[in-house]
């Protein structure tokens, strides 16, 4: 589990903002909400993948299957 | 040291997620849960030892290892649903964290009834 992995996701979210932020200001607010849904699921993708990990290693460890 | 590690890693998420609080408030609930993931798979193997040291002094205690095997998944069970009722709630749900207690400890009450029924017979066996 690599720690470096939070920092992705809040730079990920920061630049989602800024986009977003900068799309609104260009009179674009469909697109920046597009960005920022895509922001979202990406980052979703990577969460429910590790939290998958996490109950196999807890349904490993504490015989739960 | 790993304690370091994990209050370090804990301050530095809480500090990301106070600076996209206004920015972009979804991305919060996902820092939060990448944290708490890291700072598990940090115990885990701590964690592995601590229960075969346990299950070792069970047996050599000649205890039924099924009972140990019950109690290491009430315990387990309780982890998975304490980190899912607190998710809820950092996200302001306490309903649904509510249902989500329910449902555990609902589920460890079922788990829970062999013991009780051994217990019972021993105590009927005990009365004269």
């Amino acid at each position: 589990m690599d720690v470096d992995l939070i920092f992705k996701i809040a730079g990920l979210g920061m630049i989602v903002a800024v986009i977003h932020i900068v799309l609104d200001k260009s009179g674009k607010e469909e697109y920046a909400y597009l960005v920022t849904l895509v922001g979202v699921v990406i980052v979703l993708g990577v969460v429910i993948n590790l939290v998958s990990k996490l109950f196999d290693n807890v349904k490993v460890l504490f015989k739960l299957y | 040291m790993e304690i370091f590690q994990i209050v370090g890693l804990g301050i530095i998420a809480t500090i990301m997620i106070v600076i996209l609080k206004d920015f972009r408030p979804e991305f919060i609930i996902f820092i939060s849960i990448i944290t708490g993931l890291i700072i598990f798979s940090l115990i885990l193997n701590k964690l592995v030892y601590v229960v075969d040291v346990m299950k070792n002094l069970s047996l050599k205690a000649n205890l039924e290892i099924e009972y140990f095997s019950i109690i290491l998944k009430i315990i387990g069970m309780s982890y998975i649903v304490e980190f899912g009722s607190q998710i809820c709630r950092d996200a302001d749900q306490n309903s649904i964290a509510m249902k989500i207690e329910l449902a555990g400890k609902v589920s460890i009450m079922i788990l829970a009834i062999p013991i009780l029924m051994s217990l019972m017979d021993l105590i009927l066996k005990i009365l004269p």
